[in-house]
């Protein structure tokens, strides 16, 4: 077994009751997660990401297949024997315990000496800057500081892999921003390998090393947050994933016959028949009538930096590009523009 | 202006509005009380009632006997094992409710929403009846010809009867029967508000199961440990029917003690004096209960 993997999920489904009322929360999932890696599971609620956190952490045990651990498989071993700890979106603190008691719990737990706890509590409570706060109890701390409690008390026992539960949710955006960066942190000084679970598409572009975006319980694309955003292997994917324009066309020649008329030239890998086109909104350059996909702009919205306009094509299909606020064009609603595609930066995805 | 107007007479209707529970307590409560104090210090009348003469006699009796042929005061073994049987008798109550409420408050605590409130509804079906009528049925279930003990000669168990009735075991019997409710309603209130995600947090931080239980759910649903124990221990402590009916003659509690004296015994200032006799033992018993159990906290 190759032991640079931190977790290897092999086939592992987890059905929920039987018979006619089954329900599937994970089918057949298959992943390698790798020592040191801030990996996300990114889908929509429902998809079966906390189910598999859950399995991973031993809270539920998978219908079928195996988690292994560096190798070992665990998935017949109860949470308080894995060296797996978890940070709970609810934060779920010791409301009768101070934050000192909190964050030691687990060693003490360990059965290591009172002062070994000791030393290691305010050495995690230093990493997570809350060494103020030995003393208080979970309820006097603001939501922001109970979620480093929460991470705190997961690091202190030093788990081989660190699992977060949408950790971030319940944080205004400011907090969710700074912790963002926070956890990043955290993950390159301690080096332990994260699994995060987050709906929040943003969140798992900005921290992480590899995303998998699961599905109705599946794992649909597994890659570099990069990757997964350049390169789409489905629609879920792009859809779920950064905005997304979608043109369903036939392939005509070396172009693709669009439902307004036009051919576009796309770089196709021998698809034939209906295909679909997915096209970011900073990929769409908008320019002067009689360039490219004759449009007409029906509305705008001035965000700041950027621009979103929408633009109608011939077909009455709409389409949102995003421009560069300062990029000096001059549109408005109802000018009629010309559309263009970098044909690189576009993906054909089968329909 | 009108505003501070508006609140002073706000003031005023509340204390309007509670005045007439304030003299329903008053009256009701703490009247008969004081008449118990004080009755306990004055000399007892010929035949009952008292005569309004200060005396200490009716304290000195609670503790002391004086032997009527030689005149030697020795403590009052007779008051005093009374009292003794009665703590004992009330703290085994509280215990045994507890441990058998305990499992029964986590399991409707678990249950969904929808059934709950029909466990609970369950747990409430004995208030419904008079409490002699549930005590005399008790008492058909464990006499000697009873269910209980036909029950097992029948499965041969046993050869003859276990006398139960009449002994200090049917006494805590009908009491942990009786009480029960009082310590399982109060533990499922603090079961209900328990957040179930910690179990896991205690799970995933290596504690066993048993380590769960006491570093974490017991701390937390303390409050509905305390006030399901004093529910239970005080009424316990000057219960009176069930130890009159399952105790027998024999098996006094401190209840039946002071009925005693107020009855037959024609002895008012006795009886009034082991009254707040007993009183004082609740006070001082809360007093160190409480203590105890608020201690501890972050450092304890």
């Amino acid at each position: 077994m190759k032991t640079d993997h931190a977790i290897d999920a092999c086939n592992v489904s987890k059905i929920y009751g039987a018979g006619a009322r089954a329900v599937t929360a994970l089918g057949d999932v298959s992943i390698g997660i790798k020592q040191g890696e801030f990996f996300t599971l990114l889908g929509p609620s429902g998809c079966g990401k906390t189910t598999l956190l859950r399995c991973i952490a031993g809270f539920e045990t998978p219908t079928s297949g195996t988690i292994l651990l560096f190798g070992r498989d665990i998935t017949h071993t109860p949470p308080n024997q894995r060296p797996v700890n978890t940070v709970f979106q609810s934060y779920a603190l010791f409301p009768h315990l101070s934050v000192a008691q909190n964050v030691g719990f687990g060693l003490k737990m360990q059965g290591k000496p009172a002062a070994e706890v000791a030393q290691e509590v305010e050495r995690v409570l230093a990493l997570v800057k809350l060494e103020d706060f030995a003393d208080r109890l979970p309820q006097q701390l603001s939501g922001g500081q109970q979620q480093r409690v929460a991470l705190a008390r997961a690091l202190a026992p030093k788990p081989e892999v660190l699992l977060l539960d949408e950790p971030l949710s319940a944080l205004d955006l400011k907090l969710r921003k700074e912790m963002q960066s926070e956890l990043k942190r955290l993950q390159t000084e301690t080096g332990i390998t994260f699994i995060f679970v987050t709906h929040d598409q943003e969140e798992a572009l900005t921290m992480s090393d590899r995303i998998g975006v699961m599905s109705a319980g599946a794992l649909m694309q597994v890659g570099p947050p990069r990757e997964i955003y350049d390169h789409p292997v489905n629609r879920f994917v792009a859809d779920f994933i950064g905005e997304t324009n979608f043109l369903v066309g036939q392939v005509d020649g070396q172009g693709l016959r669009i439902g307004s008329g036009d051919v576009i030239a796309v770089p196709l890998n021998g698809q034939t028949g209906e295909v679909t086109l997915a096209v970011r909104p900073e990929q769409i350059n908008i320019g002067p009538a009689g360039t490219g996909v004759a449009a007409k702009i029906i509305d705008m919205t001035y965000l700041g930096t950027d621009t979103h306009y929408t633009v109608a094509l011939g077909d009455a299909s709409t389409l949102v590009a995003r421009v560069q606020s300062n990029s000096g064009a001059s549109l408005s609603v109802g000018d009629s523009v010309g559309i263009t595609f970098d044909a690189k930066a576009v993906q054909v995805l089968a329909s | 202006m009108s505003g501070t107007g508006k609140t002073r007479s706000k003031g005023a209707n509340g204390w309007l509005l509670s005045a007439p529970a304030l003299i329903l307590l008053l009256l009701a409560a703490s009247g008969p009380l004081v008449i118990v104090v004080i009755y306990s210090v004055l000399a007892k009348g010929d035949y009952s009632g008292v005569r309004w003469i200060l005396s200490g006699d009716a304290w000195f009796r609670v503790l002391f006997e004086k032997d009527i042929f030689d005149g030697t005061v020795s403590l009052a073994d007779a008051n005093l094992s009374i009292f003794w049987r009665s703590v004992k008798l009330s703290l085994a109550t509280t215990l045994i409710t507890f441990v058998l409420g305990l499992p029964t408050a986590w399991f409707i605590g678990t249950r969904p929403k929808t059934t709950r409130a029909l466990w609970l509804f369950l747990i409430t079906i004995p208030f419904w009846t008079n409490l002699l009528i549930r005590t005399f049925a008790i008492m058909e279930v464990i006499r000697n010809q009873g269910l209980l003990n036909t029950l097992l000669i029948k499965i041969g168990l046993i050869s003859a009867p276990i006398q139960i009735l009449y002994t200090d075991t049917a006494v805590l019997i009908g009491m942990t029967y009786v009480y029960l409710p009082l310590m399982v309603l109060p533990l499922f209130a603090a079961i209900d508000r328990f957040d179930f995600k910690l179990i896991e947090a205690g799970y995933d931080l290596y504690a066993s199961r048993w380590q769960i239980l006491r570093g974490v759910i017991l701390p937390i649903i303390k409050p509905g440990i305390v006030a399901g124990c004093i529910l239970v221990f005080i009424p316990s402590l000057g219960a009176y029917v069930t130890p009159r009916v399952l105790g027998g003659g024999k098996n006094m509690m401190i209840g039946n003690f002071i009925e005693l004296q107020f009855g037959q015994g024609q002895n008012w200032p006795l009886g009034a004096a082991l009254s707040t006799m007993l009183l004082l033992i609740v006070l001082v018993s809360l007093v160190v209960y409480t203590r105890a159990s608020t201690r501890g906290g972050p450092h304890g």
